[in-house]
């Protein structure tokens, strides 16, 4: 690596970049330092142990990486609108869907719900925190620094080229030299370690911190869809920690794990990949199923349809995720009874998946649907993601997926399930807890405006997408012929991803208009809701969230209490003193440090990742020995903290 | 566990308590995940076993005497980890402190020999680079290898909180934790001993 | 009436696209048995999907409009918590389905391993297909020649394709005669495929593998048992022998016209024994891959940029292909 190629140069788009990235800092310091902003920064968002905080930055985050991700899909669709079209090179292309793929996934569709989950769960279930407070500072660092470290790609070193799937030997050294495909690994590989430490802490958070009386089949869908995420978290993650690893050893040190030399296994890079991959993409859908439980019953005015059933299917489909990886390459030739297997297996999820569906459709069966925004995009989500699903199953069946595998038809597929899936879920999950973490909702008009500009310009850009894969048009070509007549559905294609593009920016001013409009929420129970998030007195709740906690006593307690006119006052007799953790900069620090190994890594600078390593270790060690018993709120400060926000 | 009969409704230390408990199910939950990324070294392990390009075979470079040494080592090892803890029981700090020291020795003595092991294979001609059969080798055991040394480090660390804090609830739940680290890796051990080395040795002799 | 509008519109879309796109879509228009066979599973799935969605849409516009919130809203009832019978009707109804097409699709992957059940009996002709960055190297055994990104296929025989690959892995892929698999260094992976009807179809790499991938592309021209005969003994007689030096040129990454060899790779490589004997030739001929964002890369993709501009000038003067 020279120095004179530190910095990716000589693209009109990149120099952009680097004028906006360099505008935008230069932005912001100047407001914070100008309106004393930095004290503020450290104590309350970046030192903070709070779930709602947290939770609202991995949102933050998860809508600027869907900004990044989604400024990408529209570069690519610019270059595909018409035939060979010279817009992007082949070079720059690559990389752009490369990253486009991985942040949609990594940074952007799993922090997303991540955040959502941070925000909601411990509410939902009457808990002050989660199980372990710090822990959920470091997993966000973790995730934010891995995030930052994979995006910096373009405009230092130049990012990877590979696919999201990196599938070896095209992503060895020999066929991808540089840093590139590094960044992928170590961005990888460090928000992985947030993502394995979120599960391990929302799983004790939902098994241990329940409010009593809420016994497991009290809990609300939206929870139950969390824990069986986080299961899967915990088995799928380390997978991926293992292959990221022995590609990382690959590129390193040497070895032959995938590599074409010394016998290595190109075959085995897309096994552990896809082992993870499959379990990857349940852990952004189930949460996504959770949220639209809630939204369709609390809209519905009624209980969900077949509670039991619905958590079943949940558990089934996390087993299946498991069980159906090599539907991912059933062109790799492993022979027909392997194949006829996997079809069988993989066809299978559609049975938990369409009884879902059907119990979604009988919650509003005899109920008062009320069409808010979250239940548009949810009602939405079932007419769309039915197409996803359908064609799912088309592509389960090996013998056909053989003329579709690596076309646009899986491309559009994919879409389907995971925009009309997990977007929908977040979008309808944002706007539904929006209240909960701002004190408003947003605004209605312009939410309706959203969802359709949104929901029409998705199936224009990608039902084309069907079509031109069946016409043999392969995923990942950066241009194509004239003759191929592929044209037409293309540039139609490129029509709707653009409207989906518009969709975001206007949500992005409903964000700055709602600010600025919106009517403040003076209950916390926005929408007439039915868990116990809706329960808190303020809307949004205090930072210790329960005054007291609740004790519940079935499913939907809050609605139940309200139908009965039971709702608890709080008197100053039922407040106790309250424990609390302390905040900590140490999370954040770790996370630097993280930052430095990892670059140290991606540029082969030993003497860089050997120091991140210590900071990293030197944090650990600091932690171990810091004896941080937290605090107490007294009564007198609740008690007043509540008569406040009434 | 060791957290519950330090556990005193009436002390103010029960938060703390409560703490340990959710450190300790968080742990075992964490040691689940470990097995996950165990299991997928050693299926990437199985997988590449016979694929040894121009190098030596796995089974060829094996050395009972190391492996036997290694074993007695561990095992033993997690044997007084085990008296360690019973000690803790007891409330006796000192003979936790003893039992844990002499564990470390042993973890250390483990280390040494299999880095021994190590430079002899290499010396052989057989390191990382060789062939996919000789990375899946060193990245498994050495992974395991990885992990012993981060426990000697994370045991000591508690241990120095130990003799400064004396047994407390937090201090007892940190050293019960590494207990069940320690005794893990002796777990993953045995199947290494059986996955890598047996099945190794008796593939090239048998 | 108003709500259910959105939805109308999208059915009526989607068939719209459906009728009139189904003709000459190349997946659906197969020129071979492997093809047909696929094409019959295709379809048969889509009227399962198409059923589905139908289903799941009427209900969803019947329950949506229905149980608006509205004046004078009947039956309402927020405690309807489940019904084992529906919940039973749901649960077995997708099994059915399930089932329905698995049968098929078990068959068809089953016989798809084999030749074509019409023309079994007959020999296959055998070709090795290897892939290398980014041309197709195609041998034929027992002809003993070999060609380079462009195949002669005898029609109403079927052709067994024996892939491999030199470095990337790769998916060949000729959408008209049938599904592809995957070409893997190191590997030999086998597919059968047969033309019915004269013509030249595209082939192509599905699987990513770098940069010069949109254009890892070939030309599979099916022709009468006799032409590919004359052809393949022309091709015996006039095309050069095939060097190892040449050989070791072409694993060079990059494209390469079409070329014909009167003697074949295998003599001195399998690239399903010898996975890195192109990552070894490379290192022979000094070749150093480039860092994409190097100064030498950019020169080199701005060579190619204007070699491309102007064969495709110069082609587009000489005749259309």
């Amino acid at each position: 690596m020279k120095w004179d190629e530190f910095f990716v140069t000589g693209d009109p788009l990149i120099y952009g970049a680097d004028v906006s990235i360099v505008l935008t800092m230069a932005g912001i310091l100047f407001y914070m330092t100008r309106y004393k902003k930095w004290k503020w920064l450290w104590t309350e968002w970046l030192t903070t142990v709070d779930h709602k905080k947290l939770g609202i930055m991995y949102i933050v985050s998860a809508v600027l990486m869907l900004f990044r991700g989604g400024v990408d899909a529209l570069l690519m669709r610019t270059q595909l609108a018409v035939p060979e079209a010279k817009f992007l090179d082949s070079q720059h292309y690559n990389e752009i869907f490369t990253t486009h793929g991985t942040i949609m996934i990594i940074f952007m569709a799993m922090p997303f719900l991540i955040g959502i989950i941070n925000v909601v769960v411990p509410l939902q279930i009457g808990a002050r925190d989660v199980a372990y407070p710090y822990l959920n500072a470091v997993s966000f660092w973790t995730f934010f620094i891995g995030a930052m470290l994979f995006n910096i790609s373009f405009v230092i070193g130049g990012s990877p080229s590979a696919g999201w799937t990196s599938y070896m030997p095209l992503a060895s050294n020999e066929l991808s030299p540089g840093p590139g495909q590094n960044y992928y690994l170590w961005g990888l590989q460090i928000a992985g370690i947030g993502t394995l430490l979120t599960g391990i802490n929302f799983l004790v958070t939902i098994l241990k911190m329940r409010a009593p009386g809420m016994t497991l089949f009290r809990m609300p869908m939206f929870t139950w869809s969390s824990l069986v995420t986080m299961v899967i978290i915990i088995f799928a993650f380390p997978i991926l920690t293992v292959a990221l690893a022995l590609m990382s050893f690959d590129r390193l040190f040497g070895s032959h794990f995938f590599t074409l030399q010394g016998e290595g296994m190109d075959m085995l890079w897309a096994n552990l990949f896809w082992l993870w991959g499959h379990p990857e993409v349940y852990i952004v859908i189930l949460p996504a199923f959770g949220i639209f439980s809630e939204i369709i019953s609390t809209f519905s005015k009624k209980t969900l349809f077949g509670y039991k059933a619905m958590i079943w299917s949940m558990l089934l489909i996390a087993g299946y995720s498991f069980l159906v990886w090599v539907h991912h390459f059933f062109t790799m030739g492993s022979g027909a009874a392997v194949n006829s297997v996997f079809s069988i297996t993989t066809m299978a999820i559609g049975i938990p998946t369409g009884v879902k569906i059907f119990n979604w459709l009988f919650t509003m069966y005899r109920g008062k649907i009320q069409f808010t925004t979250p239940m548009l995009w949810s009602l939405g989500f079932i007419v769309n993601f039915v197409v996803g699903g359908v064609t799912g199953v088309m592509l389960a069946m090996a013998a056909a997926d053989y003329q579709y595998h690596n076309t646009y038809f899986l491309v559009s597929h994919f879409h389907y399930v995971l925009i009309a899936g997990t977007v929908f879920g977040c979008f309808a999950g944002l706007i539904y807890w929006y209240p909960k973490m701002f004190g408003y909702k947003l605004n209605e008009r312009i939410g309706k405006w959203v969802f359709w500009l949104f929901t029409i310009g998705f199936n224009v850009c990608f039902m084309p997408q069907y079509f031109l894969g069946l016409d043999g048009m392969p995923r990942r070509v950066y241009t194509y012929s004239e003759e191929s007549g592929w044209g037409p559905l293309n540039m139609l294609s490129t029509i709707g991803g653009f409207m989906m593009g518009i969709a975001f920016l206007v949500l992005v001013y409903n964000m700055y208009y709602s600010f600025r409009f919106a009517k403040r929420e003076t209950t916390g129970d926005a929408w007439g809701g039915r868990t116990l998030e809706w329960s808190t007195p303020a809307a949004m709740p205090p930072f210790y969230n329960f005054a007291k906690i609740p004790e519940v006593t079935g499913l939907d307690h809050f609605w139940r209490q309200k139908q009965e006119g039971k709702v608890e006052k709080l008197t100053a007799k039922d407040i106790k003193k309250i424990h609390m953790p302390n905040n900590s900069g140490v999370p954040f620090i770790m996370g630097s440090f993280f930052f430095v190994l990892g670059f140290g890594f991606v540029f082969d600078w030993m003497w860089m990742a050997i120091i991140g390593l210590i900071g990293v270790i030197g944090t650990l060690i600091y932690r171990s020995f810091e004896y941080d018993d937290g605090y107490y709120v007294s009564v007198e400060e609740v008690i007043e903290t509540e008569k406040i926000s009434k | 566990m060791a957290h519950a009969e330090t556990h005193d409704p009436n002390t103010p230390l029960e938060y703390r308590s409560e703490v340990g408990r959710l450190n300790i199910l968080g742990f075992w939950i964490f040691l689940g995940a470990e097995i996950a990324l165990f299991a997928t070294l050693f299926a990437t392990y199985m997988v590449l076993t016979h694929r040894i390009a121009d190098g030596p075979a796995l089974g060829e470079l094996f050395e009972v005497k190391s492996l036997l040494i290694q074993t007695f080592l561990l095992l033993t090892s997690s044997f007084t980890c085990g008296l360690a803890v019973h000690e803790m029981r007891r409330h006796n700090v000192k003979g936790l402190m003893l039992w844990m020291i002499i564990t470390l020795g042993l973890g250390l003595g483990f280390l040494y020999f299999e880095i021994q092991e190590f430079l002899h294979f290499i010396h052989e001609g057989a390191n990382i680079g060789t062939s996919a059969a000789w990375s899946g080798f060193f990245v498994l055991v050495g992974t395991h290898g990885a992990h012993v040394t981060f426990g000697i480090f994370w045991v000591t660390m508690v241990l120095i909180q130990v003799a400064k804090r004396g047994l407390t609830p937090a201090t007892s739940a940190k050293v019960f934790i590494t207990s069940l680290y320690w005794h893990f890796l002796d777990v993953v051990w045995i199947f290494i001993f059986t996955a890598v080395y047996l099945m190794g040795m008796v593939m090239h002799h048998g | 009436m108003q709500r259910l509008k959105p939805f109308i519109t999208f059915g009526l879309l989607m068939a719209v696209f459906m009728l009139s796109g189904c003709s000459d879509m190349v997946v659906l228009d197969p020129k071979g048995p492997v093809g047909e066979q696929q094409k019959d599973l295709i379809m048969y799935s889509i009227w399962f999907m198409l059923f589905i969605l139908l289903v799941v849409y009427a209900l969803t516009a019947f329950i949506v409009y229905k149980y608006r919130d509205r004046k004078n809203h009947k039956g309402y009832d927020p405690d309807n918590e489940g019904s084992h019978l529906l919940e039973t009707i749901w649960w077995i109804i997708p099994i059915i389905i399930t089932i329905a097409l698995a049968v098929p699709t078990v068959k068809t992957i089953y016989s798809l391993e084999g030749p074509p059940e019409e023309t079994k009996d007959q020999k296959p002709l055998v070709i090795n297909a290897t892939s290398v960055d980014w041309k197709w190297v195609f041998t034929y055994p027992e002809q003993d020649i070999e060609t380079v990104n462009y195949l002669h296929i005898p029609e109403d025989r079927p052709v067994l394709f024996k892939l491999t690959s030199a470095d990337s892995m790769a998916s060949f892929w000729v959408p008209q005669l049938g599904g592809q698999k995957y070409a893997m260094a190191g590997m030999e992976t086998e597919l059968y495929l047969q033309a019915d009807e004269q013509g030249t179809y595209e082939g192509r790499n599905s699987n990513f593998t770098g940069e010069g991938f949109t254009d890892h592309t070939f030309d599979v021209m099916a022709m009468s048992d006799e032409e590919f005969e004359k052809w393949a003994s022309e091709a015996k007689a006039e095309a050069p022998e095939l060097t190892k030096e040449q050989y070791d040129k072409l694993m060079l990454p990059g494209h390469v016209k079409e070329m014909t060899f009167s003697s074949t790779h295998l003599d001195f490589v399998n690239h399903a024994d010898e996975a890195d004997y192109a990552i070894k030739a490379r290192e022979r001929l000094g070749y150093e891959p480039l860092i994409p964002h190097s100064k030498e890369a950019k020169k080199k993709r701005e060579e190619e940029k204007k070699k491309k501009q102007e064969e495709s000038e110069s082609h587009g003067d000489s005749h259309a292909h």
